[in-house]
């Protein structure tokens, strides 16, 4: 996967190049607006994670720039300005994602990640994802595991949806929150957990294989535990 | 600035100059009119005197002849004011008449002319009359005039009168401008005076109120509130950073103490990795502090009501008591939901779901019942009240002592018997700042037993910031 990191602080573009490659990503870095708009502009990346206070030319800037060319490069804006209206002014900018520093490196990565394989704009939704013996039926709303089927409640079937889009990569807990629930604020207590937890007895407590994994300091990953 | 340049420059000062302007040229005009009538008609007047003479004169010259007519000419200019005279036969030599000096050809033009003469006697020099000339048979021509001094006279005196009102218009103006300009000065210097202190640092000065209810006044009124807000916003600005100064200080000692507590050891791989795990736990508490800190202080600084949008407010505390329902049910508590929907309420969903996640969080960790078994019920409530909505958590948990209760919604504060427990002690304050922000309030109850904490927000927050209170000589049509 290529990403653009446009960041002019040496130390943190360091750190997020040096990480992004441990990860097994291809990284290329700019330290300007300017200099990032035209790189971002030559196209070819799956992910840029744009700073919003740049040298030149100003992070939001750069995204209505981009947008305005029809590039529609997924960004993730990584910003000191951490509060509600800081995020939705990014977000209306044309930014695809938010996240404030400081953050979680598990947390930037599993973001990115899930950016950058959202599919193109206009391309058909998948009606039923699979995964292993599990099948989620988003127009029926039905969901089974080895033909059996599992019931759930309409929370925990947009969870297990939101998991199955993003099989096989790691979901971070605020991830969660602010796409099966719409929310972006701190809960405080470990919410989420308990609604992973109630949602991991009903599809694996009677299989042998466990699908849905806890991934330790980052969040949960749902897998075909069968292979 | 000396007090004379400080007077000139004033705008007051300047008004006056202005009106004084505008009323000379007005008098000027009223007294140019009244003197133009009044020569028109003292014209009239003359012209009919004339005609009146030169229809005698015709009698005469009509019984006598040219003798005749001369001989009443001579005798006519010998009597004292009499009109002017003068008879010339056709080479143009004078026959009669008091008339010694007359421009050329005034004698050509016949009808009435206004001509300059002097008189025979020579005691009249420069002077002007209006005259009419007659053309009579042989040559002769006959100039009866009459002398215009009367209207010289008139002019002079209406110009005496300009200047004499003009002289007491500038007097009245100056004074007036003197003694308005000097009162709005002296008003707006102690203003002026009040703002340089407050620039010095004393927030607490306000601008002075004369208590007229004038334009000045009004405008000193709206200054002072606008101070009155600064001060607020600063006086919270300051706790902030009080805050973060005092309570921030301690969360990051205890992190330097365990990092430096794992570099004095010299332990193993893995101790290591447990203190660096540790560290980041910390630091993510930290950031957690920090972020409601700040989220505190924008919420009570006023929002953005641009950022606003409506929703039902029903269904986000809906939303966030199911998020919470495993949570509950994990501990022990039994959530019960009370909520009717309310659609069209304007404000910050986020924020108003961060306020309910505190408060149906702050139930969960100290709304528990130690004697009764089975007493663990939170009841999360939501409901029109007139243009209010009131949102409700109420636990059975110890409650809060009434003298506590409002103390409790200040920043860090934890109650005894809290502090053993995780949490920051910025939950309540947080949602109180929300309902703020939203023009809202909160309030702590007894819910016998237990804490009831409400929510009252306007449906619709005419001022999303803390409404100033207008005063009555504004609010006064």
């Amino acid at each position: 996967m290529r990403i653009l990191i446009i960041e002019d602080d040496r130390d943190a573009a360091a750190y997020l190049v040096k990480a992004f490659r441990e990860s097994g990503h291809l990284v290329d870095h700019a330290a300007d607006g300017v200099s990032g708009y035209d790189l971002a502009h030559e196209g070819g990346y799956d992910v840029a994670i744009v700073d919003r206070m740049l040298p030149k030319m100003d992070g939001l800037a750069l995204i209505g720039a981009l947008r305005a060319q029809k590039n529609e490069t997924p960004v993730l804006i990584l910003s000191a300005l951490g509060q509600v209206d800081d995020r939705v002014k990014g977000l209306r900018a044309g930014g695809d994602d938010y996240l404030a520093k400081p953050y979680a490196f598990s947390e930037l990565l599993a973001r990115v990640e899930a950016l950058a394989r959202r599919r193109p704009s206009g391309a058909p939704e998948e009606t039923q994802y699979r995964l292993g013996d599990l099948v989620l039926d988003r127009l029926s709303h039905r969901v089974t595991r080895a033909g059996e089927e599992i019931i759930l409640q309409p929370r925990e079937f947009r969870l297990l949806e939101y998991l199955m889009q993003n099989a096989g990569k790691v979901v971070t807990r605020t991830m969660l929150l602010e796409h099966v629930w719409d929310y972006h604020f701190d809960p405080q207590t470990n919410v989420i957990d308990v609604h992973v937890s109630r949602l991991r007895a009903k599809i694996d407590r009677d299989f042998d294989a466990p699908m849905l994994h806890t991934v330790r300091g980052a969040g949960y990953m749902i897998r075909d535990g069968a292979r | 600035m000396t007090a004379l340049a400080k007077l000139f420059r004033a705008t007051a000062f300047k008004l006056a100059l202005a009106i004084l302007g505008l009323s000379a040229i007005g008098a000027g005009i009223v007294l140019g009119v009244v003197a133009w009538q009044v020569v028109k008609l003292v014209d009239e007047e003359t012209t009919q005197t004339i005609e009146a003479e030169a229809s005698g004169l015709a009698e005469q010259y009509g019984q006598g002849g040219i003798r005749r007519l001369g001989a009443v000419i001579e005798n006519r200019s010998r009597q004292a004011g009499a009109s002017i005279y003068l008879l010339t036969d056709s080479a143009g030599e004078a026959l009669a008449g008091n008339i010694a000096q007359m421009p050329a050809g005034v004698l050509d033009q016949v009808g009435i002319v206004n001509t300059p003469y002097e008189t025979a006697d020579g005691l009249s020099r420069n002077r002007r009359a209006l005259a009419r000339v007659f053309a009579l048979p042989g040559g002769f021509h006959l100039l009866v005039g009459h002398d215009l001094a009367d209207r010289a006279r008139i002019g002079a005196v209406m110009v005496r009168a300009l200047a004499t009102s003009l002289i007491f218009f500038a007097g009245l103006a100056a004074l007036g401008a003197l003694f308005v300009a000097r009162r709005v000065l002296r008003r707006i210097d102690a203003m002026n005076r009040s703002a340089r202190m407050i620039m010095a640092g004393d927030l607490s000065r306000r601008l002075p109120v004369s208590g007229s209810g004038d334009e000045l006044d009004r405008l000193a009124i709206g200054l002072n509130e606008m101070l009155a807000r600064i001060a607020d916003l600063m006086a919270g600005l300051r706790e902030v950073s009080d805050n973060i100064a005092h309570d921030l200080r301690t969360p990051l000692t205890r992190l330097r103490n365990h990092v430096e507590e794992a570099l004095r050891l010299d332990a193993d791989k893995a101790a290591y990795r447990a203190a660096l795990e540790r560290t980041i736990e910390e630091s993510d508490s930290l950031i957690r502090i920090f972020d409601a800190l700040l989220m505190i202080a924008r919420a009570e600084a006023g929002a953005d009501s641009g950022a606003f949008t409506s929703f039902d407010v029903g269904e986000v505390v809906a939303g966030v008591a199911e998020l919470y329902e495993p949570v509950a049910e994990e501990k022990g508590f039994k959530l019960t939901l009370d909520v009717a929907p309310a659609p069209g309420f304007s404000g910050s969903r986020e924020l108003i779901g961060q306020a309910v996640a505190n408060l149906i969080d702050n139930a969960l960790k100290y709304g528990g019942s130690a004697l009764e078994a089975g007493a663990n019920e939170i009841v999360v409530a939501a409901r029109r009240e007139g243009v209010n909505v009131v949102i409700q958590v109420a636990d059975h948990g110890p409650g809060v002592a009434e003298a506590e209760r409002q103390r409790v919604l200040g920043r860090f504060v934890r109650l005894e018997g809290a502090r053993s427990r995780p949490g920051s002690g910025l939950g309540l304050s947080l949602a109180a700042a929300v309902a703020h922000m939203h023009g809202g309030s909160a309030a702590l109850a007894d819910n016998s037993p237990g804490l009831k904490v409400s929510l009252i927000l306007p449906m619709r927050p005419l001022t999303p910031v803390s409404p100033i209170a207008v005063s009555p000589a504004l609010a006064a049509p």
